[in-house]
């Protein structure tokens, strides 16, 4: 067995264009498709905050209206 | 209720025009697109007829249930004492015979004008006897799906393209086979099977998609 | 008898109590998917050695086959939700079938760009209509129908409804799908390449191959969860425990 090299490891044998991005769509779709979620559940609690905020803010002003 | 809707379709004749228009515009197109060569059209002319067809019959699938929704006449046949599946049925009947009857007649000359060889012509015409139907019937239960939606046009070509496409594999290929001399029956055969199948599997479908698009 | 097990899963499929368990679970389970994902990458990265025809090239194989994998996998549980939500009308398998839906068209859109970064080099063309192939690229379009369809409706759980039946009829299609486009192939006598023909898979290839599986499995279960409880609170946005967490975390 040849000792492990970067430059080596990096050609992939003259197939560096067609592996490396292979790899680099698997993991931008992945990261991509595991953040999504996130920023959506975010954006909605942030959402129903200033719901909340405006709904006590209401009620504060005239408390006979529910 | 066929007669009803074969009656409702006849007071608007030119929307009955309209596919068979639209074929006929598609084929013109094909020569002018790949050059008037008599061997290269010869080659595709079974395809081309089919998908041309199949667009068509997708053009008119949007308005199959539209007006019956719009009036709520879909609502009382939900309610009729009949089972909604064999109406359904009688509807997706009638509307085979205005849009996919007429299109089956210009068929042979569509065919004709991007030069498909005769002894070829009548397996292109049963082929398209068993495909249309089919589409017909797969495409009814995808239009009950979207019936409670607004714009549908594009979704129903992306649903509609899987399932169709081992319909246009058998017909394309039935009319492949017989133009190259081959037996083309086997084809036939299957895409005569999945229509038998569609036939009593695709109102009871459509019946349970259409309660679930319009929530009753 | 034995009545804990309904009993325990009719409480964990009631929204609030899935969300803790979820948010409990993703970590780990994502934690477990990268260490397995890093542990398969380097055995199929440096460990393995090059195939004897198709050189470095093949290292490919390791992201491809997996994604495949999953791919098929999530559209049939996809479909098994579908058909639950259907028939018993449980809220969290909707949610479960229609958050499956996005993923498993990542991981099929994945193996379509792998695969033909793949084929370049080996078939010398990106593209070929292969029966695979064609398959997948099937399969994507499935995907992208019943994700189609549930964001054309207004209400939500309408729309699942809907998707899930056009996920339970897309099922049905698969195999006849492969099987007609297999036919087809034979008629045309086009490609005969076969992506795993030529090599008998060696067991240094074979164990990262198995171990990115498993890794995916585990990805799966992490995003789906994320996804979960992100629609959860969006469809329960009224009730009182969104409030409270939603409180908490414009707190923190």
């Amino acid at each position: 067995m040849t000792p492990f090299s970067w430059e080596h490891f990096l050609a992939m044998g003259g197939y560096a264009a067609y592996v490396w991005p292979a790899f680099a769509v698997f993991f931008l779709v992945l990261a991509a498709d595991y953040v999504s979620p996130n920023l959506r559940r975010r954006r909605n609690l942030r959402e129903l905050r200033t719901r909340m905020a405006r709904q006590t803010a209401r009620q504060q002003r005239n408390p006979s209206s529910p | 209720m066929l007669r009803r809707d074969l009656t409702l379709a006849w007071r608007r004749r030119g929307d009955i025009a309209m596919p068979v228009l639209y074929a006929l515009i598609v084929t013109t197109l094909f020569p002018f697109a790949l050059g008037p060569e008599n061997a290269l059209l010869q080659r595709i002319a079974g395809g081309a007829v089919l998908v041309t067809m199949l667009l068509a019959i997708l053009l008119a699938l949007d308005a199959m249930f539209r007006s019956d929704i719009e009036d709520g006449s879909i609502e009382q046949l939900m309610l009729s004492p009949q089972p909604l599946a064999l109406m359904l049925g009688m509807k997706i009947l009638a509307h085979w015979i205005t849009t996919a009857l007429p299109l089956i007649v210009i068929a042979p000359l569509l065919a004709g004008m991007l030069h498909l060889p005769a002894p070829v012509m009548p397996v292109l015409v049963y082929a398209l006897l068993l495909a249309t139907p089919l589409l017909s019937l797969l495409g009814a239960v995808l239009v009950a799906l979207t019936a409670g939606t607004r714009r549908s046009g594009m979704l129903l070509a992306l649903m509609l393209l899987p399932l169709c496409v081992p319909v246009v594999i058998f017909a394309a290929g039935a009319v492949a086979a017989a133009q190259q001399g081959l037996p083309w029956l086997a084809p036939i055969a299957w895409l005569g099977a999945a229509l038998a199948m569609a036939l009593v599997l695709a109102p009871l479908a459509c019946a349970a998609a259409l309660r679930i698009a319009l929530d009753a | 008898m034995a009545n804990w097990i309904p009993l325990w899963v009719h409480k964990l499929s009631s929204p609030p109590n899935f969300y803790r368990f979820a948010g409990v679970v993703r970590p780990w389970a994502l934690a477990l998917a990268l260490l397995l994902g890093a542990i398969a990458l380097y055995g199929g990265l440096v460990l393995a050695p090059a195939d004897y025809q198709q050189g470095d090239a093949y290292r490919i194989i390791f992201i491809h086959v997996p994604c495949a994998w999953m791919g098929l996998f999530i559209y049939g549980l996809m479909a098994v939700a579908a058909f639950i939500s259907l028939v018993w009308r449980i809220k969290l398998a909707e949610v479960v079938a229609m958050e499956s839906a996005p993923i498993g068209a990542a991981f099929t859109f994945i193996t379509l760009v792998t695969g033909s970064l793949w084929g370049k080099p080996m078939w010398g063309t990106w593209w070929t209509w292969d029966a695979r192939l064609t398959s997948e690229l099937v399969l994507l379009f499935l995907y992208l129908g019943v994700i189609g369809l549930y964001h054309s409706f207004e209400d939500r759980r309408q729309g699942a409804r809907a998707a899930a039946f056009l996920a339970i009829i897309g099922i049905i299609n698969v195999p006849i799908v492969h099987f007609s486009v297999n036919w087809w192939n034979t008629l045309h006598q086009g490609s005969t390449v076969r992506i795993l023909g030529p090599s008998k898979i060696s067991g240094d290839m074979l164990w990262p191959l198995l171990t990115m599986m498993v890794a995916t499995k585990f990805y799966y279960i992490a995003s789906l969860f994320g996804r979960v409880r992100a629609d959860l609170l969006a469809m329960e946005s009224g009730k009182d425990w969104v409030r409270q967490i939603a409180q908490q975390e414009g707190q923190s």
